[in-house]
């Protein structure tokens, strides 16, 4: 097999204003190779891809496809070259079928010839090892399916050199596995890949070499087979990084809200939730696991007040003072008014939780903006709670007056836990606190989620990695198309049990 | 696949977003396209009327800041202009489309005509507070439906409160024929000519402000200025508007009212254009038509987005319009242009102003030249 380059860069930089996303990063990428690009978040490793996939353009340095110097000044140049880009979010048609999606936006004669079309797709399915059926249309499939269109879109364009944003984010530890299988058929035909992953094991088990960027600088490349956890963490963050998470034994626990015969539809109806029963306890952590799309939007904005159930619902909140409140129909104002305290870290951080347009202490008054029988509202309080915020959280911002939207997701998400935190609340729902936080962070959360149960808070973790929900949760709930398999006790349940629950509805089999 | 096809070459012109501008430098871009907008007015000038530029542009500020009298007909225009900018700025803060100003200051105007025409009689005061109640609640009229159906169903503003334009409209020159003045006519003609019953004095503190004046109208439109600038910064609601404008499920979140936000703030807004509706009647034309409203409803969303919603900038942009409307006009008049020559250099102006807009958030990078960093 050849292996010269398929790419190289040579001292890429671009600037956004005054920011820096990449600053001099050169790297190569050879053929049949795959190469995960690694990097806490704003390390420039989406920047350095869309150069390359020409969404964005280079202020310095040059890139070299197969040996010549390439100008990549848009997704179609790219494509010309034989680049390929696999964005998280996809851009399907969803009333389309897969077949339909791969061939659009091609060049062709007048008269579309499907049976020859159907043909050479399928070689490709058989080629590579896909599952798929191309007949199906979008809106039928899983997201694991959408993402199978994807890349055959790209490989049907002739694509030579594929890049993947982050595929695995969506998926299951059983689909990551046929992802990565259909990877190696590609890398042994000789194609060029780069993956860019978040999850260490992954980088591990599947490329064979590293590449590290950190704050937009290219910090090195290492041999797959010399690297582990904790090297390529230190290379990523600059120093050691502690990756353990402990688990106290929770204390005086007891049921703050229960959970019974919760069913929810969508805005079609489409059933979300189906008979959903459980408890959330005080001084316990409550792991929810599922594939992205089980339910567990809506369970946690049914408990909040922002999803509506149906009538055979209930949802019973102890107080401390043993008084059981209803809190089905009633919306976060009423509950404030019941001496409910439920805090809740929404999964879209900047569309509910926060407003990106808005500085530090407007988002934290989005909480307490009532308070006071005053027309006017009170910003001095808020402001205060900013400044606290930033300090013992370490926001990093140039002031609490900036633009909470300027800031990366790391630090948004610290904004956003602090305001939820400040008011010491009995319940903490979380969805998906990590998603996209950096190493550091990430862990930073974590602490502060096992500070908040042996304060005597009852905590709602909604996580997408196996491996933190069976380290850090006490109990975890596993969730498959809006119903629970099962919940099980988070020190002895395994990741191969979970993963099977979160595909398997009901559970049977255990 | 054909390797060579893709060119060599850094594309020419390319833009690269720039962080906050430093302020002299925005104003420094703006003032340029204003320039070049008035050099290349001035040659098209030249060529309509054989004078030379700069005479022609003596001849607009004289129209527009001449004497004492055209001066404050130039800040009363100026007054309307602000007033519906104004009155937009809540609903659009919340991002909720409202272009339909036009036919809430056109169904003020006409409430505030019926007031005076058939409550001629009326003691003065009595009848003051009749046509600024009929003005107001004509405009809440016109905005209810838009508001409603958008909380309810979320139905598309901007087509709703466009149409409800022409329906105020429609019902402008239904009521020129109703109360026309002379029969075929078609024209109400000055209402209430020989009482003046109903009309805002011009002679208001005549020993401060000179024997004509639009003082009241300007102390008016002042006063909502700083009304709305207090409302939409300081209070409750008024932050419970810029959130519902960012996004509805933080609101939501929040546990505020969506629907509830949206019809009151929308209501606020069509009041206030009601209400200006009420000035342009009583205060100026003291008749109303189909063209009372003088598209100061769609211009007056220029001057607010231009102005970013910041009071002051939204203050110097009405006026400069205008004086550069006054101006024109007068050139119209003394070259015997007719009313179109004016309208052609406000457009050519705004033209400039709203393109320099695009240098003003990008940098533009020509090929070859290294990007300095600022």
């Amino acid at each position: 097999m050849e292996t010269k380059c398929a790419i190289e860069l040579k001292g890429i930089t671009k600037r956004f204003g005054k920011v820096v996303a990449n600053k001099n990063v050169s790297l190569s990428l050879k053929n049949g190779e795959i190469l995960s690009i690694l990097g806490e978040n704003g390390s420039g490793k989406t920047t350095l891809m869309n150069m390359l996939s020409g969404i964005y353009f280079p202020d310095e340095g040059e890139i070299i496809v197969n040996g010549q110097e390439a100008c990549i000044r848009s997704p179609f140049d790219a494509f010309q070259l034989g680049i390929g880009m696999i964005h998280q979010h996809f851009k399907l048609v969803d009333v389309f079928t897969a077949e339909q999606n791969i061939i659009m936006g091609l060049p062709g004669k007048n008269r579309l010839d499907m049976k020859a079309i159907s043909a050479e797709i399928q070689t490709l399915i058989e080629k590579y090892g896909f599952e798929m059926d191309t007949r199906k249309k979008i809106y039928e499939m899983s997201v694991s399916e959408k993402q199978t269109v994807e890349i055959m879109k790209v490989l049907y364009r002739g694509a030579k050199i594929l890049i993947l944003d982050e595929p695995t984010a969506v998926l299951t530890p059983q689909e990551t596995e046929k992802l990565f299988s259909v990877l190696r058929r590609m890398k042994e035909d000789g194609k060029a890949i780069i993956i860019i992953t978040h999850k260490l094991h992954e980088v591990l088990d599947i490329s064979d070499r590293v590449a590290v960027l950190r704050k937009g600088e290219y910090i090195g490349c290492v041999d797959t087979k010399d690297a582990d956890e904790l090297s390529l963490t230190e290379m990523m963050v600059g120093k050691k990084v502690e990756l353990d998470i402990e688990r106290p034994k929770p204390k005086n626990v007891k049921t703050r809200i229960k959970v019974e015969h919760l069913t929810c539809t969508d805005q079609y109806g489409v059933k979300m939730l189906d008979d959903v029963s459980f408890d959330i306890k005080s001084g316990e952590i409550l792991g929810i696991a599922g594939i992205a799309g089980s339910g567990q939007k809506e369970l946690l904005e049914a408990i909040a007040g922002l999803h509506a159930a149906k009538d055979e619902s209930r949802i019973t909140y102890y107080t401390d003072e043993k008084e059981e409140v209803n809190l089905i129909e009633m919306n976060p104002l009423e509950m404030k008014k019941h001496q409910v305290s439920i805090a809740f870290v929404p999964e879209d951080r900047l569309g509910m939780g926060l407003v990106g347009n808005m500085d530090m202490i407007d988002n934290m008054m989005l909480r307490s903006y009532r308070n006071g029988k005053s027309f006017f509202a009170d910003r001095k309080k808020p402001a205060l709670l900013a400044e606290k915020v930033k300090d013992e959280l370490e926001v990093v911002t140039p002031g609490i007056k900036t633009a909470v939207r300027k800031m990366s997701g790391g630090n948004v998400q610290k904004v956003l836990v602090g305001r939820e935190i400040a008011d010491n609340p009995q319940v903490l729902m979380t969805a998906y606190a990590v998603r996209g936080l950096d190493i550091n962070t990430s862990y930073a959360i974590y602490h502060l989620l096992t500070r908040q149960k042996e304060q005597g808070a009852a905590v709602v973790y909604v996580g997408e990695d196996l491996d933190v929900l069976l380290s850090m949760c006490d109990r975890i709930l596993v969730l498959c198309g809006g119903c629970i398999s099962d919940i099980l006790p988070g020190e002895e349940a395994t990741k191969e049990q979970v993963g099977y629950l979160m595909t398997h509805k009901g559970g049977a089999g255990r | 696949m054909n390797e060579k096809q893709a060119v060599k070459k850094e594309p020419f012109l390319r833009l690269s977003r720039r962080d906050d501008l430093p302020f002299l430098k925005s104003c420094g871009i703006r003032l340029i396209a204003v320039l070049l907008a008035l050099v290349l007015c001035g040659i098209l000038l030249f060529f309509l009327t054989k004078e030379n530029a700069f005479s022609v542009y003596r001849t607009m500020l004289y129209g527009a800041l001449g004497s004492s009298r055209k001066i404050w007909v130039t800040v009363r225009e100026t007054m309307f202009l602000l007033g519906v900018a104004v009155a937009l700025t809540p609903a659009f803060k919340m991002k909720f489309w409202n272009i339909g100003a036009e036919g809430q200051m056109l169904a003020g105007a006409i409430a505030t005509s019926a007031v005076m025409i058939y409550g001629a009689n009326l003691p003065a005061p009595v009848l003051m507070i009749c046509m600024i109640g009929a003005s107001i609640l004509a405009g809440l009229v016109w905005g209810f439906g838009p508001a409603v159906c958008k909380a309810k169903w979320n139905t598309n503003e901007t087509l709703f409160t466009l149409m409800m334009n022409y329906i105020a409209i429609q019902f402008a020159s239904f009521f020129s024929v109703f109360w026309e003045a002379v029969k075929g006519s078609g024209t109400i003609g000055v209402i209430n000519k020989r009482s003046k019953a109903g009309w805002l004095p011009t002679d208001f503190l005549s020993g401060i402000f000179g024997r004509y004046n639009f003082a009241i109208i300007t102390l008016i439109v002042l006063a909502l200025l700083i009304f709305v600038h207090v409302y939409m910064k300081y209070s409750k609601q008024g932050f419970e508007i810029s959130v519902v404008g960012e996004s509805t499920n933080t609101a939501r979140y929040a546990g505020m009212k969506v629907k509830k936000v949206i019809v009151r703030t929308m209501l606020l807004s069509s009041a206030l254009a009601g209400l200006m509706g009420f000035l342009i009647v009583s205060g100026s034309s003291h008749t109303v038509s189909t063209t009372t409203g003088g598209s100061r409803g769609f211009t007056a969303i220029i001057v607010a987005w231009l102005a970013n919603f910041n009071p002051v900038v939204m203050l110097i942009i009405s006026f400069f319009l205008c004086v550069l409307g006054q101006g024109a006009s007068q050139i119209a008049t003394d070259y015997n242009l007719n009313e179109s020559a004016s309208d052609v250099v406000c457009g050519i102006v705004l033209f400039f102003i709203l393109a320099c807009e695009l240098f003003a958030r990008y940098r533009v990078i020509v090929r070859g030249r290294k990007e300095d960093a600022e």
